[in-house]
């Protein structure tokens, strides 16, 4: 017996002074379960990484849905996509015939602060966040072959996507030449080429059943030890090129679990918490070879962050991933308006982040 | 723990690094020897295999570059100096990647594979902390 993916629901994503996560929370779980027709749910489940305590009940509760049992998820920027797998797993065991699975956000502004660092790795000034993306994007570059030009690309690409996403922070598209001017955060990066923290909340209702739009697989995977670059961001590694990564891990057990390869998927929404995030993304989901990412870059076999990837709609991390199945989910309903992807059929959704943590979600119809 | 003979600065942590009073700095590792790998901060556990018969041990002080950026804006609980470089270097007797924070804070002047040798670093608030030049 399949999980049916029967409801969506987003709250966009952005800055919005004055609303709580509870006031967004509610808005997306109201709209998944309305769209699912208000089935009765036995649990929920809720990421979200920078919330706090009982994030999942101050939304239910504002709802007047409690009783079940809820239950916050924190997995980092995969958070959402962990809400899925313990969802999916439960109604697929026969614990639930429906289960409710939703993500808040509201992260602070700026380079994110994260509780994962020691104070004095913050006073030392090794606690910089887009310097880690950085020195990732310049091994990528020099191990794949690739330029900065292809870093602007990306931004280009997705930044295109995004002017069609009404959930989106931002909806201007941007050229190259802008794109490698903006302000050089942490060479080689520049300003456009990071996404920004922000706000949101997205929602999906699962029931059990066969048909429809189906949660295929839903698999978290953490990292394995020695790379001294992944997400995990250790002090030291012993190696990085030989030691599979955590969103590798997680794409391929969700292939196994789905039936499905890299080669049937007609829609992807990777992490592209910087433009070479998505680059390194292709090679980790087994989309391309190492060095042939520029070959994907014109979306003629698979099409990348269609709704503008996080560089367009900003990361609110325990939202994230369940706002990128909620895209998948409108891609392959035909829905998605002039973002629309023809004929899709497969899709999958790709969070990773500190733990290291990694989450793929295969969607199919 | 002192070094040019100033009592009043502080290592930015205890147990990662020796300072002598001639200005030298060793980095504190761990070796485990039925891994036979070598990890930094010091653990009581291999970081790669879960082995405990772990020995402590200085760090070799010379590097190659292997990965670097500077950071030009200064990031949440750090007070000290922007831009600074920032990077990993591979400690050539270890086959150990380090991050680091760089003595060089222009990244259009280094070069991958550039020798690289382990210094003391001085922070605001007599913090000394380690970096590589």
């Amino acid at each position: 017996m399949g999980v049916r993916i029967t409801g969506t629901g987003i709250h966009p994503f952005g800055r919005f002074d004055g609303k709580t996560t509870t006031d967004m929370g509610v808005q997306a779980v109201r709209a998944a379960l309305a769209e699912a027709g208000n089935p009765p749910f036995q649990a929920a489940f809720c990421g979200t990484a920078y919330g706090g305590v009982a994030s999942g009940h101050k939304v239910l509760g504002a709802l007047a849905l409690t009783g079940v049992p809820i239950v916050d998820i924190e997995a980092g920027c995969a958070s959402g996509g962990a809400a899925l797998q313990l969802a999916a797993g439960a109604i697929r065991a026969g614990q639930y015939d429906c289960a409710l699975v939703f993500g808040v956000e509201k992260m602070p502004k700026g380079i994110i602060r994260s509780s994962f660092f020691e104070p004095w790795r913050e006073e030392g000034g090794l606690a910089a966040t887009p310097a880690y993306f950085a020195l990732r994007a310049q091994r990528l570059l020099r191990e794949a072959g690739l330029t900065k030009q292809h870093l602007a690309d990306v931004v280009v690409k997705n930044r295109r996507n995004g002017v069609h996403n009404p959930n989106a922070m931002f909806r201007k598209e941007v050229t190259a030449e802008e794109v490698l001017a903006s302000r050089l955060v942490c060479d080689p990066l520049h300003l456009w080429m990071l996404c920004s923290p922000n706000e949101g909340a997205a929602a999906l209702v699962l029931q059990r059943g066969d048909g429809g739009v189906q949660l295929a697989a839903a698999r978290l995977r953490s990292h394995l030890p020695g790379s001294v670059l992944g997400e995990a961001t250790p002090l030291s590694g012993i190696d990085d090129r030989d030691i599979v990564p955590p969103s590798t891990l997680s794409a391929r057990d969700a292939y196994s679990e789905a039936g499905v390869g890299p080669d049937d998927l007609d829609v992807v929404e990777c992490q592209d918490t910087d433009a070479a995030r998505e680059l390194l993304a292709y090679q980790e989901l087994d989309l391309c070879e190492p060095g042939d990412q520029a070959k994907l870059l014109d979306g003629a076999r698979v099409v990348v962050n269609p709704s503008g990837g996080l560089l367009s709609k900003g990361e609110p991390l325990g939202a994230s991933a369940l706002g990128q199945v909620v895209e998948i989910v409108h891609q392959l309903r035909g829905d998605a308006g002039p973002r629309q992807v023809e004929n899709a059929r497969v899709g999958l959704a790709h969070t990773v982040g500190r733990g290291a943590n990694a989450a793929c979600v295969i969607v199919t119809r | 723990m002192t070094i040019d003979g100033a009592a009043d600065r502080r290592p930015i942590h205890e147990g990662l690094f020796e300072l002598g009073a001639d200005g030298s700095i060793a980095l504190i590792g761990g070796y485990s020897p039925t891994s036979t790998k070598y990890h930094f901060p010091l653990l009581d556990t291999c970081p790669y295999s879960g082995a405990t018969d772990i020995e402590r041990v200085l760090l070799s002080t010379d590097a190659t570059l292997w990965a670097w950026t500077a950071v030009t804006a200064a990031p949440p609980g750090y007070n000290g100096p922007v831009p600074y470089g920032f990077g990993v270097v591979e400690l050539g007797h270890e086959q150990l990647r380090v991050i680091t924070r760089l003595r060089e804070s222009d990244p259009t002047r280094l070069e991958f594979g550039r020798p690289m040798t382990l210094v003391a670093e001085e922070l605001p608030d007599g913090v000394v902390t380690w970096a590589f030049a």
